[in-house]
């Protein structure tokens, strides 16, 4: 770890959620507030030492609407990321910030809705799309012409990509089986028990060609939260602490929302090369050196290319390096070993954040055998982009 | 798509977010032209329309008009889910202008599996989700490619 700024100051001590369902029967409040207690609870720490909240601003429960409904009494630090899942991890590297500069000391990350039973983020732009100010006017180049939700967005860059390396529609399958084979074993996971075949995905119909049904995450409701301490404090708690030893953000050149089609090349991308950059450098560690990851998988095929932009393989190779059999639990680098936003649920990244803590604490529900000492958590690609190094104490 | 009006009595497509640095490219597709902004410093082409040149920063700007010849970057063929605004599938394509410069708009009149990247299309004009007339992709006239 480089010996200045915040990497290894600070750790996620709790994690806590609630289930994940289609439909909850509760307010995204409750959602928010269940979640918050849980994480607590898994650090044990009391509710009324948390001072500080960090959240997407796509998040609809404000932090002092949670402080007031749990009697949290004082916040000195509430900090807000833009770009949904993109930016998924970057509320944890606010809250890192934050302890490790003594602004805060019990800083808690949370993301709860109704995501399935309230309004789905599959079947159209958001309510807040419809303000018109220079925040939605990227909206003027796409949705005009069809281009209306995430999946249909990322289509362009999937479809160059196979052009390109000759990727297939079954090439993105293997992340789709993968991932519903370990949500099959996670009781937490909404496809527990219930895995697929490459066949049932080849057969999926067709929503935003190239992607398929079985391509694009889950709708889910539900909410997972993390409570962010110094390291010094969460050696002294209940389970051992995972420590932040890399958060960073990144814009690229050219940058717009889901929609940065202006670049020479749309199939790269330059902001997850940045965070990636910055993960490297802040961990002092390098791709080699990663033993599972946790990769944003709204759509299967950002996961091939984000392993490619993180350097686990060359450039248009990520297909044979999934079909090597590296991402399995016995192999090189285990991804998704909590079944994903694909099999386990769709909680904007933040479920797999808490799954790379379980992969550093040893207890995933499919725990690799090999010794896992440093996890790699992203947030969603392109967007603009965030990620985590969640490191063993050693 | 026979059960798109019960579902979804009215689009979801955002009406135009228009302003004082955009305004000059929709007055102008209104009229079937279309306009790339270029930098009156630098001549670099942009889009979509900004205040300012990302290479020199100048706030100085004309446009110029496009041939309207383009080839297809890339593209996707939308079946789910359905908006009231548009027939499915749904063909929409990314392309290149002949002038550079990249723009996104639907596709009409072509077979989905004749579409390929690198294809020659050319830029037209239709009415659109909320009676805008906008970009739409088509075969060249003329017989052309």
């Amino acid at each position: 770890m480089t010996e200045d700024g915040f990497s290894g100051k600070a750790a996620i001590a709790g994690i806590g959620a609630t289930e994940f369902s289609k439909n909850s029967g509760r307010s995204e409040w409750r959602l928010a507030c269940e979640s918050v207690l849980a994480a607590l609870d898994d650090a044990q720490i009391g509710v009324e030492e948390v001072d500080g909240f960090a959240l997407f601003t796509m998040e609809t429960n404000p932090e002092i609407a949670v402080a007031r409904a749990l009697g949290i009494p004082e916040l000195t630090f509430f900090s807000r990321i833009p770009h949904g899942g993109g930016g998924a991890c970057a509320p944890v590297q606010q809250a890192a910030l934050a302890v490790a500069s003594g602004v805060a000391d019990v800083v808690v990350v949370y993301r709860a809705f109704n995501e399935r039973s309230g309004h789905r983020f599959g079947a159209g732009p958001p309510p807040f799309a419809y303000t018109a100010n220079t925040d939605q006017e990227y909206r003027n180049w796409i949705n005009p012409y069809g281009l209306l939700t995430p999946a249909q967005q990322e289509a362009f860059l999937a479809r160059l990509y196979m052009q390109k390396y000759g990727a297939t529609s079954a090439d993105f399958g293997r992340i789709s089986v993968l991932s519903r084979k370990h949500a099959a074993n996670n009781p937490k996971a909404w496809f527990y028990e219930r895995p697929i075949t490459l066949e049932n995905h080849q057969n999926s119909r067709m929503i935003a060609d190239p992607l398929r049904l079985l391509d694009c995450c889950q709708e889910s409701d539900g909410g997972q939260a993390l409570v962010i301490v110094s390291t010094e404090r969460a050696r002294d708690l209940r389970h051992p602490p995972a420590v932040i030893s890399a958060a960073a953000q990144g814009v690229g050149p050219q940058q717009i929302s889901m929609s940065s089609y202006y670049r020479e090349d749309i199939d790269r991308m330059p902001e997850v090369e940045l965070v990636a950059r910055q993960m490297w450098h802040q961990a002092g560690v390098g791709p080699d050196q990663i033993d599972a990851a946790i990769l944003y998988d709204a759509f299967t095929p950002m996961v091939l290319l984000q392993l490619e932009e993180y350097g686990f393989c060359g450039r248009g190779e990520a297909k044979d390096f999934i079909a090597d059999g590296n991402l399995e639990l016995d192999g090189r680098l285990p991804v998704n070993t909590h079944g994903g936003q694909l099999g386990e649920g769709y909680i904007h990244g933040v479920n797999g954040i808490a799954e790379g803590v379980r992969l550093v604490r040893g207890t995933s529900v499919n725990q690799p055998a090999k010794s896992v000492n440093t996890v790699l958590v992203t947030g969603g690609s392109p967007v603009p982009h965030s990620a985590l190094v969640l490191s063993a104490d050693h | 798509m026979s059960d798109r009006s019960q579902d979804a009595p009215s689009t979801a497509v955002p009406r135009l977010t228009v302003t004082q640095d955009n305004e000059f490219w929709f007055a102008a597709a209104r009229e079937g032209r279309l306009e790339i902004q270029r930098c009156g410093e630098c001549q670099t082409l942009r889009h979509p329309p900004a205040p300012s040149c990302p290479r020199c920063r100048s706030f100085v700007w004309d446009t110029v008009e496009s041939s309207r010849r383009a080839s297809l970057h890339s593209y996707t063929v939308i079946h789910h889910p359905p908006d009231p605004a548009f027939e499915y599938p749904l063909a929409v394509g990314l392309v290149d202008l002949a002038e550079g410069t990249r723009l996104v708009a639907d596709v009409a009149g072509i077979p989905h599996e004749e579409l390929e990247i690198g294809m020659v299309l050319e830029v037209g004009f239709a009415e659109h989700a909320h009676g805008e007339i906008l970009p739409q992709l088509h075969r060249p006239s003329g017989g052309a490619a």
